[in-house]
């Protein structure tokens, strides 16, 4: 093992035979260690691992603030409230009470107990410290992630033994333990616990269950599984062989589509599904089935082309495959099965990736009418990473108080936008790119006019001219800040929160990476994961670097780029 | 009272750990004068909010006169119902000082908090419900509640801190199951038992606790401030057991409501919202008659309100920025629509509090609700003049059916106000030129 230890080495790493250069590997020893709240998402997917996926977790947690892009970034800083904790005691109260369910022939509802618990008791009206032991320690690992404390068990022993005796059942007793489990912080926060790196005296490493967790909500969107703890216990992680092998196993496991539709659920704003509506007399065919429906087509799409296919990472916005239901093809026009179904759009149609798909053109629209501006700010924050400044307070509105009939469409509508000084910095960065998509109205049906007058869809995208949706597609294509995007909020994804100043470097190396890759969404999500075993700088007690400081300081990256890009007034991570 | 007899009743309660009684059960839990309960313990007094986005038109909602019946211009006058019980603010500011003026924020994030963030990041520290529900909180089952009529669990107006939002309930389902599902304890119930599975969750707290202090060990001293609120939760957590295992005052008011039936359409049309937020005050106001709260949060619209009507291509934000001003009525008619809207459901929900009887009076009595919106003027942004709203007479502390006119100065004074009649001893409220120490006095009794 110690020949192998001494290959990760932190100048020279050949990951896949290209070299790091010293700052890239400077860097990655400062990478802050985290502390981070459990999502709502990794605590459904590791229950559902853990007991099954017909339990019912409910919703128990406050949502997350979006940071430099991602909720999944929030919850580097997350705190965890009373109120949260009462609503995750009665979610854990409710599962523990699902697991030890004996189950009932009448209702026709399975034991799981029988198969949850690894044992029986001797008697199941009384303690049995034994059964009890086994099912803590098992269940326990699981939740917490790596072995329980041999006085934690102990405890939690004589705790079930104490509730099997007082209420005559020895599953009451395992229920309310199961249920302090569930509600303890080793489970709610996962926390990066560092060791020194005995291969490199002075330099410290993530331990061997952490960088596990790392792996596993990075890549699953869930806890370590038995075999991913077994990997960790037996050392093979800290070997660059081994670790290997984990990573690779992981990017074959049907889990990985778990994790690739979270990070790009999370990256392409998608919970504002939740709370999305259009109105009805204007777009009747639009049902909150159709909008489900957005969504899913669209990570759909991705996983097809980036996981299935592995495609290139551009093409998301340039391909004609998708998947088509019911509920779409009404608003799609087209002809379809039952069902999910592979479907192609013609040579001819305005559809091309994801920006003309359902799910990009309704979430960034009115209720009841396009926006050129929503898109195109949804594009610039979402896909580049850019910022868009808000409006100045005290704008005159005015300007676009329009009602003249004859401006018949959008385009005229927004061009006060574009005339006005005091709007014009921040429109002519969004409203460029969104008059491309006015071929597609507020519900992401086609239309070739508005109210009779034909739709003029031409735009531009930092100076890349076009002429409809299809031009924006290639122009996205062929925009370098599409896939730099992507590295930084996959980065910060998989490293539990935005990426630092001190990070850059790694930004750097990965998007070089990418590009050298095939821009490969697995291979990058390879490199970054081999990344997370890499020394980290020493000193005493490693303290996770706080979340806070981390997004004070990704804040700070952000503003240094404010200012590099003061003069086109966007603010971006290129 | 009835000539059963309440001492006997009670008697027999607290003899044994499950006894019947025989009902009626209602005003014989009051003291003879029915302004206390019978324990001799006053009546609660409670704290609530209430919040609407986008403000007001101020040539026909802020009204001419001054003091008692004041007149209700067109955008308020669904408030007649409710006159009585209400005070309304106008002509106090929310200072910006050096900081921006960020839309649809700045306004209310200082009426509820006391401070001008500098930036679209900077959230709230702790919002005035939180403050006070740390004082009068914890003697019911749940420190706060928070709800929204929106359907989006991030329409939230409270804080502990920047980086913790409380939770907003959204379902009126789940609302419901949160409050009177399996862990909820009939005041009135004529049997008590104290539940043993109750008594072991205690237990097994315990080692929870233990782990976050050994977590809090190993961590940075930042990061420890979240163990530290961790703990909090868990103390939070062990005396809502506590109550759990005490039998509850019995609280004549309360009236377990129907379980609703399914969850209401998805969506902000103005209609959507308003049903949505009669089932969520339905809901709140028994969670208060039944004491499982003391203090509460409603949001009808988040702050840059998206509530949309039916026929009409802009929401109420995007319409009060985008709409004309009709140079005949002097103001933005759709724009109006929707506030007005709001109105009403204000007064829906003050009424919902009115119309619950307790003691000699009503719940309303015993309650203080303030509320307060993002913007006076959305169209421009402008936080001068935001309304603020009162509702309630706090136990007799606060006057109502006034209009008091606060003379340009900081709006903060009515949180200020509020945090003295629940007997805080902060000195004073706020930052910069929102700090005050100075109580609105008209509205006191």
């Amino acid at each position: 093992m110690l020949a192998a230890l001494s290959v990760v080495s932190c100048s020279k790493l050949p990951w896949g035979g290209a070299s790091m250069p010293s700052e890239v590997a400077a860097a990655y020893e400062n990478a802050p260690d985290r502390v981070r709240r459990i999502t709502h998402q990794q605590y459904a997917n590791t229950i559902a691992y853990v007991f099954g996926s017909d339990i019912e977790v409910g919703v128990p947690f406050a949502p997350l603030r979006r940071t430099e892009g991602l909720l999944a970034s929030g919850a580097a800083s997350a705190g965890v409230t009373s109120g949260e904790l009462q609503q995750l005691q009665r979610s854990a109260a409710a599962i523990a009470a699902q697991v030890m369910d004996p189950g009932s022939i009448e209702q026709q509802t399975p034991s799981r107990r029988e198969y949850l618990v690894p044992c029986k008791p001797a008697d199941a009206t009384a303690a049995d410290d034994e059964c009890a032991r086994k099912f803590i320690q098992h269940t326990g690992r699981l939740l917490f992630r790596r072995p329980l404390k041999a006085a934690k068990v102990n405890t939690l022993v004589e705790q079930a033994h104490r509730g099997a005796t007082d209420l005559k059942d020895f599953y009451a007793g395992l229920t309310a333990v199961l249920e302090g489990l569930l509600i303890d912080p080793h489970f709610l926060l996962i926390v990066d616990a560092t060791e020194p790196d005995p291969d490199h005296p002075g330099k410290r490493r993530l331990d061997a269950y952490s960088l596990a967790s790392r792996l596993s909500f990075f890549l699953w969107d869930a806890g370590p599984d038995e075999a991913l703890l077994n990997a960790a216990e037996s050392g093979e992680l800290y070997t660059r062989k081994g670790l290997q092998r984990t990573v690779d196993m992981m990017l074959a496991s049907p889990r990985l589509e778990s994790g690739v539709r979270a990070f790009f659920d999370d990256m392409f704003g998608f919970e504002d599904f939740g709370n999305l509506a259009k109105d009805a007399s204007v777009y009747p065919k639009v049902t909150g089935a159709t909008l489900q429906d957005a969504r899913e087509q669209t990570l759909r799409t991705v996983v097809d082309l980036l996981l299935t296919r592995k495609g290139d990472y551009r093409e998301l916005f340039t391909t004609r495959d998708t998947f088509m239901s019911p509920a779409l093809a009404t608003v799609y026009e087209v002809p379809t099965l039952p069902g999910w179904v592979p479907y192609e759009f013609p040579e001819n149609s305005q559809r091309v990736g994801i920006l003309t798909q359902v799910s990009f053109l309704g979430l960034h629209a009115h209720p009841a009418r396009s926006s050129p501006t929503h898109r195109g700010k949804a594009l610039r924050e979402l896909l580049l990473c850019q910022k868009v400044p808000p409006p100045p307070p005290n704008v005159d509105f005015s300007a676009l108080n329009n009602p003249d009939a004859h401006y018949p469409t959008q385009r005229e509508r927004v061009a006060a936008h574009l005339s006005a000084p005091t709007c014009a910095g921040c429109h002519k960065i969004t409203d460029p790119i969104g008059l491309a998509l006015e071929n597609f109205d507020g519900s992401g049906a086609y239309r070739d006019n508005e109210s009779g007058a034909p739709i003029d869809a031409s735009g531009n995208l930092d100076g890349k001219k076009f002429q409809d949706a299809k031009g924006l597609a290639r122009a996205m294509y062929d925009n370098p800040a599409v896939t730099s995007c992507l590295v930084t909020r996959l980065y910060s994804y998989g490293s539990g929160g935005p990426a630092t100043t001190a990070e850059r470097p790694i930004l750097a190396y990965l998007k070089d990476r990418f590009a050298a890759d095939g821009y490969r969404v697995p291979d990058l999500m390879r490199t970054i994961a081999m990344g997370f075993a890499l020394p980290r700088a020493g000193n005493e007690k490693s303290p996770a670097l706080t979340a806070h400081k981390a997004s004070e300081r990704g804040q700070r990256l952000s503003a240094a780029n404010h200012d590099s890009n003061a003069t086109n007034g966007l603010t971006g991570q290129e | 009272m009835s000539d059963l007899s309440r001492r006997r009743v009670l008697r027999g309660m607290l003899n044994g750990t499950a006894v019947t009684v025989a009902l009626p059960l209602l005003n014989c839990f009051l003291n003879d004068n029915g302004t206390a309960l019978a324990s001799g313990a006053p009546l609660p007094l409670r704290f609530g909010t209430w919040a609407w986005g986008l403000g007001m038109n101020k040539d026909i909602f802020v009204p001419k006169k001054l003091g008692a019946n004041f007149d209700l211009p067109e955008e308020i006058v669904s408030l007649a119902p409710i006159r009585q019980h209400i005070n309304l603010y106008t002509n106090f500011n929310c200072f910006r000082d050096a900081a921006p003026n960020l839309c649809h924020k700045t306004g209310w994030i200082i009426a509820r908090s006391g401070m001008a963030p500098m930036t679209q990041a900077d959230l709230p520290g702790e919002t005035i419900d939180i403050t006070i529900a740390k004082k009068i909180g914890s003697s019911a089952r749940f420190q706060t509640l928070t709800a929204t009529a929106t359907g989006n669990v991030r329409d939230s107006f409270s804080y502990e801190n920047a980086n913790s939002i409380s939770i907003a309930d959204w379902s009126p389902v789940q609302f419901y199951a949160k409050l009177f599902g399996g862990d909820f304890q009939d005041p009135n119930a004529a049997e008590f038992k104290v539940n043993p599975r109750v008594m072991l969750r205690k237990s097994v707290l315990s080692g929870v606790m233990d782990d976050v202090k050994d977590l809090s060990r190993s961590i940075g001293a930042e990061d420890r401030a979240r163990l530290d609120q961790y703990f909090t939760g868990l103390r939070d957590l062990e005396r809502q057991f506590d109550q759990q295992l005490t039998k509850p005052e019995p609280r004549p008011a309360c009236v377990m409501p129907p379980a609703p039936k399914e969850e209401p359409k998805a969506g902000l049309d103005v209609e959507l919202v308003t049903a949505r937020h009669k089932l969520m005050t339905d809901l709140m106001v028994m969670a208060v008659a039944c004491d499982q709260t003391r203090v509460f949060n409603m949001a009808y619209s988040q702050s840059a309100a998206a509530t949309s009507r039916v026929g009409y291509d802009k929401p109420h934000h995007t319409a009060s920025h985008e709409e004309p001003v009709d140079q005949q009525l002097g103001y933005q008619p759709q724009t109006s629509w929707f506030i007005r809207r709001s109105m009403e459901s204000w007064a829906y929900f003050v009424e919902a509090f009115a119309k619950v009887r307790e003691g000699d009076g009503t719940l309303l009595d015993n309650v203080l609700i303030y509320a307060s919106t993002d913007q006076s003027l959305a169209r421009v942004h402008s936080i001068e003049n935001q309304p603020m709203f009162t509702a309630g007479r706090a136990g007799g502390r606060v006057k109502t059916g006034l209009h008091i006119d606060g003379g340009g100065s900081a709006c903060t004074r009515l949180g200020f106000t509020a945090m003295k009649l629940f007997e805080l001893d902060n000195g004073s409220w706020g930052t910069q030129s929102n700090g005050t120490s100075k109580e609105i006095g008209e509205m006191l009794a």
